[in-house]
């Protein structure tokens, strides 16, 4: 491996630093329609009357578009494989509003004053009904989200619109029941995660226009640029054929823009008037109806005997889908079928979910994907099963969880797959030791009502759906020799474009700089599921190992032509094709330009591929934090992260991932929250309510690696996008309970929960 | 109104209106590398220099900027490939959404303070947001590139 595991620069990394004009705001700046929404101020209502007449007359409107203009065939939002497993319960434009900030109107324009008086212009009649507000009293209840009849879903997900849900499920393996009844030690406990927005620093924005082949163009900052043509073509009735989606540098997604949430609106406006319509989030806009992750309150009962060895566990997640079941269906699984996992050794499980629908935002997918929620609820479990046998909780997992010696066994909880690479335990002794876990644990008093402690994790996530991902690349070899690499992936950020060059330039012996990769464009590109379920690096990974083998071959075999010697006698170094049994020889800078004449072929290669496993990556976080007892402030002194994704493709851009998603877990650990008021209007709809971590908020974050091999995987790599948020929400709490003795089973830890729980405490 | 101005040392001149804000004025005369990541003075995607200071151009009027120097990262091309070079060495320029707006504050820091400590660089950078990098691998490339001109 010349180039692979080495920290080379990103690819595009220098027009980033300069301010290069390469997002979607920037490469799109010729005269458009501007395009903003009239959304709903109800949380449930019907649109009785509209009118837009008063509006229409301003000067330099275009055109309002209303529940009477959009087309009525139902779709999902969610950016997934078809069949998509999310409910097809939503329409661009909806006669009932099913969330405040659901819209009302289109209003397209070209002066962005008088589009902002239109929106108050327009006059709307609504029936306003009464909403449902709190998820936990969704089933069954009788005010329905979905009475619609055309409501209807493609997979069977358990969802029932008459019930107000979006899906469930139960599923059992061996008799939890019976083995509870062996075990001595139960915890039964519900933890409650809150919505969290992705926030990155890109909003939602997407451009629109005709080519000259008549064709819509959609520019969009998007993870799933062939899931948005099928969704387009979903929403607006109009063949695949027709769309075109390209995709150009995007100021990052963590999963918000797995989902289509801001390309419709224009697209529908282009449709109707053929003129090229832009529109851009605010901040705002993104926070009341981007789609952030679900709410979920979950519950869990953990058995073990008196040494510490776990029996059973049950999980029941209740998931908030909001007003639209987007990725409802989906990301449920994962919060028990992730996080039981971990504990393969158990007797029994049974993993129960309903996810629902209520009056509130809709959710979406970030960055863990459900994974997150179950986790927490999980490890804060077992923490609280430690503290009961009295057992070193680090121990207590040691004792339970994945470890190298279970590879080669089935994990019955993550459907049958077997185990194939697992470094967890060695992630774990490798953090404690940076902690120094065995003199700290559980706290130290450092001064007067100030008091230090550490709090641990483990997590896992998967690489790519099995079975479902797919991600197909192609190359070519062009004149003078360099290549052209296409991929359907979507970098967002984290660098996909450079590290499947690095594994092209590997297995092509080859600078990297001799591969030429560009964004996506789903006419150009070929087909990839995108980038999201971790699975670029492994799923896209492996195409592109597949295909540059085949291409290596084709060097060969056209190398071996113009030698005129047979094939078996040839090689290829990266820069000649040489035979093995005298001093011929063929430059590859040869072979690419006679390929370009006469007879000989235009040299290209393209393989697919998808996983029948999904690997899981491993990662051990451990944190220290400092409590102020008198405030109940929490400091986060370090935060030490040691991850097995298998090999790592390029360290550092490896480490930054896990660096920003540890930071997003604290984020979401202690300050992030969602917050609506009585009548479901979001009041955290900015950076001064909704406060994401700044660089005062943590002192240190330590990362580092302890890879196994995944020999299904390309040069042996795993994912590491997503399950480097798992740890700090269970950790942190754990760390609280050490120095406080509360519990905090309620995102986010706030001063004054633990303040109170200290209270509470003190009465008893 | 008309103002008069220079933007990386070129004289402009225009009829604008009085509530535009910097931001969106200096976007259209082309000058893209300016982001807007928040309307609430919270992201600090947005800072330029306004006669070597850094201000946030989504909540400063063009029409302050009258008769004043504006920098804008096109215009530091030489120490945006510097300071960038270190960041891309830490990979520590994910999306690079925000590296703009950080390169510029960075620059300011530079200008103002004197071999900071690492307190005082989180300080004087903790306008700037990122959702990408968990902030840890800008201070080290930082680090790098205060050190690498000292030892110049
Ligand atoms: S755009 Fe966020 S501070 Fe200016
Ligand atoms: S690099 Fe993406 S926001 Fe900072």
């Amino acid at each position: 491996m010349k180039v692979v595991n080495k920290s080379v620069r990103k690819k595009d990394a220098m027009s980033l630093v300069t301010g290069k004009p390469v997002y979607t705001d920037d490469i799109t700046t010729g005269s458009s329609l501007i395009v903003k929404l009239l959304r709903s101020r109800h949380a449930h209502a019907i649109v009785e009357e509209i009118n837009t007449e008063r509006a229409l007359k301003l000067p330099g409107i275009e055109c309002i578009l209303t529940y009477k203009d959009a087309p009525q065939s139902r779709f999902t939002n969610a950016g997934q494989s078809f069949p998509e497993p999310s409910p097809y319960d939503r329409l661009i434009l909806d006669k009932r509003l099913r969330c405040v900030g659901d819209p009302v109107a289109i209003v397209a324009g070209w002066d962005e004053k008088n589009i902002d008086k239109a929106l108050r212009f327009i006059k709307v009649k609504y029936q306003v009904l009464e909403p449902l507000l709190d998820f936990t009293k969704s089933k069954d209840n009788e005010v329905l989200i979905h009475p619609e009849e055309d409501f209807k879903s493609l997979v069977d997900i358990g969802a029932d619109n008459n019930r107000n849900l979006c899906s469930s499920e139960n599923s059992e393996y061996g008799d939890v029941e019976e083995q509870f009844k062996n075990c001595t030690h139960i915890i039964e406990e519900t933890y409650h995660t809150q919505a969290n927005s992705q926030t990155m620093m890109e909003t939602f924005r997407t451009h629109t226009s005709f080519d000259a082949y008549g064709r819509l163009n959609v520019i969009s900052s998007t993870q799933v640029p062939f899931h948005v043509r099928r969704i387009v073509s979903n929403a607006l009735e109009i063949p695949k054929s027709k769309i075109r989606v390209i995709k150009p540098r995007i100021g990052g997604g963590f999963g918000a823009k797995q989902s289509v949430v801001s390309e419709l609106y224009p697209a529908l406006v282009t449709m109707k008037t053929g003129k090229p319509a832009k529109m851009i989030y605010t901040r705002k806009e993104s926070f009341t109806n981007g789609s952030p992750r679900h709410e979920a309150q979950i519950t869990i009962r953990l058995g073990s005997d008196d040494d510490g060895n776990i029996k059973a566990i049950h999980m029941y997640s209740l998931w908030n889908a909001g007003a639209y079941g987007d990725h409802g269906p989906t990301t449920v699984g994962l919060s028990g079928h992730k996080a039981m996992t971990i504990y393969n050794k158990v007797n029994a499980f049974k993993f129960d979910f309903d996810v629902v629908y209520s009056n509130t935002m809709w959710g979406g997918a970030y960055r863990g994907y459900g994974a997150t929620q179950g986790i927490f609820a999980l490890e804060c479990a077992v923490n609280e099963l430690a503290t009961k046998l009295n057992m070193d909780p680090t121990e207590l997992r040691m004792k339970n969880m994945l470890t190298h010696e279970q590879v080669g066994n089935k994990m019955p909880a993550y459907y049958n797959e077997v185990l194939n690479s697992c470094h967890l335990d060695k992630c774990l002794i490798k953090a404690k030791e940076m902690i120094d876990w065995d003199n700290k644990y559980p706290y130290r008093e450092v001064g007067k009502d100030k008091i230090r402690s550490v709090g641990c994790a483990v997590a896992m996530q998967g690489s790519g759906i099995s079975n479902v991902d797919v991600g197909a690349v192609e190359i070519r070899l062009n004149d003078d020799g360099f290549y052209t690499l296409m991929i359907g992936a979507t970098d967002m950020g984290t660098g996909c474009d450079t590290i499947l060059s690095q594994m092209a330039a590997d297995i092509l012996e080859c600078d990297l700089e001799n591969i030429v990769v560009h964004g996506v464009d789903t006419d150009l590109s070929p087909y990839d599921t995108g980038s999201y379920a971790s699975s670029t690096t492994y799923i896209t990974g492996m195409a592109v190992v597949k295909t540059c083998k085949s291409m290596r071959e084709k060097i060969l075999s056209e190398g071996a032509r113009l030698l005129k010697i047979p094939v078996e006698k040839v090689e290829f170094d990266g820069k000649n094709v040489f035979s093995l049994e005298d001093d011929k020889s063929i430059s590859l800078k040869d072979i690419a330009n006679f390929s370009l004449v006469g007879e000989n072929n235009y040299i290209t290669a393209s393989e697919s591929h998808y996983s029948p496993t999904s690997p899981p990556p491993f990662m051990a976080g451990v944190v220290e934090v400092e409590v102020d007892k008198l405030t109940g402030k929490v400091d986060i002194i370090d935060y030490v992260a040691v991850v097995d994704c298998g090999t790592v493709i390029n360290p550092n851009l490896s480490r930054i991932q896990v660096e920003g998603g540890i930071m997003q877990g604290i984020g979401m650990a202690l300050y992030e929250d969602v917050t609506h008021d009585k009548k479901g209007r979001l009041t955290s709809s900015s950076f001064l309510q909704y406060k994401i971590p700044s660089r005062l908020d943590v002192k240190d974050i330590r990362v580092e690696f302890e890879s196994s091999y995944e020999p299904t995987g390309p040069f042996g790599a795993k994912s590491i996008g997503e399950i480097v948020i798992n740890t700090p929400s269970p950790a942190i709490a754990h760390a609280v309970y050490n120095a406080t003795q509360v519990n905090i089973r309620q995102l986010p830890i706030t001063s004054e929960k633990i303040v109170m729980g200290m209270l509470e405490n003190k009465k008893k | 109104m008309k103002i008069k101005l220079w933007i990386n040392e070129k004289e402009f001149t225009d009829d604008v209106s009085p509530d535009i804000a910097l931001l969106e004025w200096l976007r259209s005369k082309g000058f893209y590398s300016i982001k807007r990541g928040c309307e609430t003075s919270n992201c600090g995607l947005c800072t330029v220099l306004l006669d070597g200071k850094p201000v946030l151009s989504c909540s400063t009027l063009a029409i302050r900027a009258n008769g004043k120097y504006v920098t804008t990262l096109e215009g530091v091309e030489k120490d945006a490939l510097e300071i960038g070079g270190f960041m891309a060495d830490e990979g520590s320029e994910q999306c690079g959404f925000c590296s703009p707006g950080f390169i510029m504050n960075v620059i300011a820091m530079k200008n103002e303070l004197t071999n900071p400590t690492e307190e005082e660089i989180k300080k004087y950078l903790v306008g700037n947001l990122c959702r990408c990098t968990g902030y840890v691998g800008q201070l080290r490339a930082i680090k790098n590139y205060l050190k690498s001109t000292k030892e110049v």
